[in-house]
């Protein structure tokens, strides 16, 4: 392994530098059926589930087919994208912001031999490398977090999660039988990167113990100061320990009940790891919606507290989700999005229909916005 | 093939139907191995090897196996690049440093082969070939290099490909928006366009982080909110019209006589009966604006609110207005820390055109007041509700309007500025007391 220089000069870095040239130009990447019907587009149809048709003005048409893609991606697997975009698409492609990747071809000839080449190609083990759906009333691709592929604080993994529910759930995925659209997303901790707060079904990992203090270490390692203030419940403060062999030294004490596990001082400070085999798992979320569509958007509720972490197909997990699904499915009237559904039968037949635990831990307990969950009236329904 | 470390837990995620990870990190550990292209490779060519090694760890142990990065970066930029270092260095040397860099991604994610191929060549000769196709917030996300190969990757992306890095830490983050006029008929403005100069425009604040947090923008072209701005932006751009919706009566025919498909098809894996027009449309509309008389379709524009419904379920029948531009609104973010925010409205509607000077300005003085007031990882929407809307409106110039609230307060704790009541606050206590005794 030899380095290769770029031309970059580590003595004189300014030299030739170039800075501040933000990215591409957009327009250089739309295929050309894109660039002449810009703003033009009349209408659109889903001709079978991830298959669509766009109708422009000049009756030009193009035709999309939307595939799932991890969005963990090697460059082999984009070579290969971009094998298939050369040969059916001109050498074109797009992904969606939920990691989905579309191949849009110009006629409707072209579409049949793109689509069999996509599902002609499977990994070893038999997954399809690119299957096709996505569209309509189903559940598209789940987007995520890192997880234990790459971030610091996972309470559990992102791309094993999502793989286990996207098996489970294939169907969905390939269809369009759901009353609505079933968005599903999922963060590997509460800082939420991947913001699954308005998710139809939200995954999300939860830590449960707060931190550890590695006293030895700490002082050393760590600016105690940044740790403190990087706490968001103001839960750690500074304090003096005594190793066991009589030395003082600078550390933090953590005010164990106020700890709300999120990691922040781990970020700052790598002597309060928080991870734990037991403490770690999955909590599940639902009924958000990011669009404005008959009413206004609205965040995912809790609706299971904790589910262990089960490596590595997180059986508990899957089942508890296709079970919401199916039940959703067959209750919820059309266009109902799933917190449309649970708003009019409300949440206690939610728990009722699905036959989920409602424990204490789903009661609001957090600040101001708690009261406003609780329920100020005599209306009910008993189940 | 057999790799370095024995993965049997992670193996089992190569079968069932869905694309496995698994199997396509150990295609790229596979490809470097034989490296059938002889590339001379730049960082450990059994990275693939040793990432899969640390994450069958991680899902031995129920544990991360990772350690929060340090400082790295490239010259002059403070963001853009995640430090990240496995805790198991001597088991896993190939991932020993594993850095993240962010390369901001085309507006809405139109990709040439020859781009994303020159791509491909940059980070397999580089990097560990592992990339994510996207990163929550959009950026194209290359994961895993080591140090001495930022600068370099810097050096080629700016030089060769003409590509520059995403944002990170606190500051701008990298924007992103829907795909709009490129192939969306709903589409209100080009949010594409936007999208690209405001990210050109604020590079330095980027590429320099200045602010107290994150940052974040996201444009939508209509209400449908496809890249949910109103939930993950800062300042959220959402298309919108303010004239009349277009209505084709011989489309709203054809679909109440079942010629055209509801909801372009989306419903079709379902047997939902024949379309019926008043209950699927009609009774689901949330102003009940709309009225269908066997015949004619009429709508009471006036008092539409523009949530999409009928647009989605009858598009070839009816099409957004043509006076578009967006509506924005500010202060989205994720529970961390007092809770969920949505983001709330603002301006209930300008026109989207080019320079974008209003929107700017709006922008400016925004980040003037956060920039001056915010705390320390304050993000904008709980600086709003720590100072108050009223605070919002003083450093924006703007007037308060009823759309910017649901209702008006509840409460009468109203905070009286002393300019606006007549005298001013300053009394003389004994000229009170000439008509009041102690």
């Amino acid at each position: 392994m030899a380095f290769i220089s770029s031309g970059y000069d580590p003595e004189n870095p300014m030299k030739d530098r170039i800075t501040d040239i933000g990215p591409r130009h957009f327009e250089e990447f739309f295929p050309p059926v894109i660039k002449k019907n810009y703003g033009k587009w009349l209408y659109h149809e889903i001709l079978e589930p991830g298959i669509l048709v766009h109708v422009a003005e000049s009756g030009d048409e193009v035709y999309t087919i939307r595939v799932g893609g991890c969005r963990l991606m090697s460059v082999s697997h984009i070579r290969e994208l971009c094998e298939i975009a050369d040969k059916h698409c001109d050498g074109y492609l797009r992904f969606t912001t939920r990691n989905n990747i579309e191949f849009m071809v110009d006629s409707k000839d072209k579409v049949e031999p793109l689509k069999q080449d996509l599902l002609s190609r499977k990994q070893p083990g038999g997954c399809y490398k690119f299957p096709i759906g996505g569209t309509g009333a189903g559940i598209t691709n789940i987007v995520h977090t890192q997880g234990w592929i790459h971030c610091h604080t996972p309470a559990t993994d992102a791309s094993g999660t999502v793989k286990a529910t996207m098996d489970v759930l294939f169907e969905e995925f390939t269809s369009m039988r759901l009353p609505a659209q079933l968005r599903i997303s999922m963060a590997c901790c509460l800082n939420m990167c991947g913001a699954v707060h308005c998710s139809d079904i939200a995954i999300l990992g939860y830590h449960r113990k707060p931190p550890m203090i590695d006293y030895e270490y700490i002082d050393k390692l760590c600016e105690i100061p940044l740790a403190i203030a990087a706490c968001p419940t103001a839960a750690i403060k500074p304090a003096k320990h005594e190793l066991p062999d009589g030395t003082k030294v600078n550390a933090v004490a953590v005010n164990e009940e106020r700890c709300m596990f999120c990691g922040n001082c781990y970020t700052m400070c790598p002597s309060m790891p928080l991870a734990d085999t037991e403490g770690d798992g999955i909590v599940l979320m639902a009924g958000g919606k990011v669009s404005n569509r008959i009413d206004a958007p609205k965040f995912s509720k809790v609706v299971v507290a904790f589910i262990p972490n089960e490596m590595p197909r997180w059986p508990t997990m899957t089942k508890t989700i296709k079970k919401m699904v199916e039940v959703y499915a067959a209750d919820a009237r059309k266009y109902e999005r799933f917190g449309q559904w649970a708003e009019r039968i409300g949440w206690e037949k939610f728990f009722e229909k699905t036959g989920l635990e409602f424990t204490h831990h789903l009661i609001d307990d957090f600040r101001d916005p708690a009261y406003y969950t609780w329920r100020q009236t005599s209306q009910f329904k008993f189940t | 093939m057999e790799f370095k470390h024995k993965t049997p837990l992670i193996d089992q995620l190569e079968t069932g139907p869905w694309p496995s990870f698994v199997s396509d990190i150990k295609r790229e550990a596979e490809s470097r191995r034989k490296n059938e292209r002889n590339i001379d490779y730049q960082i450990p060519a059994d990275v693939c090897e040793d990432l899969l090694g640390v994450l069958e760890l991680s899902y031995e142990h129920g544990r991360t196996h990772w350690k929060h990065g340090g400082i790295v970066g490239v010259f002059g930029y403070g963001g853009g690049v995640i430090g990240r270092y496995c805790d198991q260095p001597e088991m896993f040397p190939g991932v020993a440093h594993f850095h993240t860099l962010r390369v901001n991604q085309p507006s809405s994610k139109f990709y040439t082969t020859k781009y994303l191929e020159q791509l491909c060549d940059l980070w397999e000769r580089r990097g560990s070939g592992i990339t994510n196709m996207h990163g929550s917030t959009g950026d194209i996300v290359f994961l895993g290099t080591t140090t001495p190969q930022l600068e370099e990757i810097f050096y080629e992306l700016t030089h060769n490909i003409g590509q520059d890095l995403g944002g990170s830490g606190s500051n701008l983050r990298t924007p992103s928006c829907c795909l709009s006029g490129a192939r969306c008929e709903f589409a209100c403005y080009n949010t594409q366009a936007i999208c690209h100069a405001l990210t050109n425009e604020y590079q330095d604040e980027l590429h320099r982080p200045a602010f107290p947090y994150k940052f974040k923008f996201k444009f939508d072209g209509c209400p449908n909110c496809c890249v949910a701005s109103i939930a993950r932006s800062d300042m959220s751009f959402i298309g919108t019209w303010r004239d009349d919706i277009r209505i084709d009566q011989e489309a709203v025919k054809a679909y109440v006589g079942g010629e055209l498909k509801p909801n372009a098809g989306a419903h079709a894996g379902r047997d939902w009966g024949p379309f019926d027009i008043q209950k699927e449309v009609i009774d689901l509309c949330p102003t009940g604006c709309m009225r269908w008389d066997g015949s004619k379709l009429e709508i009471n524009n006036k008092e539409c609110t523009r949530c999409m419904h009928c647009i989605n379920v009858m598009p070839r029948a009816l099409r957004v207005g043509q006076d578009t531009g967006c509506s924005i609104l500010v202060g989205a973010k994720a529970p961390i820390l007092d809770g969920a925010q949505m983001s709330s409205l603002l301006v209930p509607f300008i026109k989207v055109e080019e320079p974008y000077d209003e929107i700017k300005e709006l922008i400016e003085s925004i980040w003037d007041w956060w920039m001056e007031e915010g705390k320390n990882r304050e993000r904008l929407g709980e600086l709003i509700k720590r100072q108050g809307f009223q605070k919002l409106l003083d450093v924006t110039g703007l007037k308060a309007i009823p759309q910017m609230v649901k209702e008006p307060r509840s409460n009468p704790y109203i905070f009286w500025k002393e300019e606006e009541v007549p005298g001013g606050w300053k009394r003389d206590i004994n000229e009170f007391r000439k008509y009041h005794q102690r």
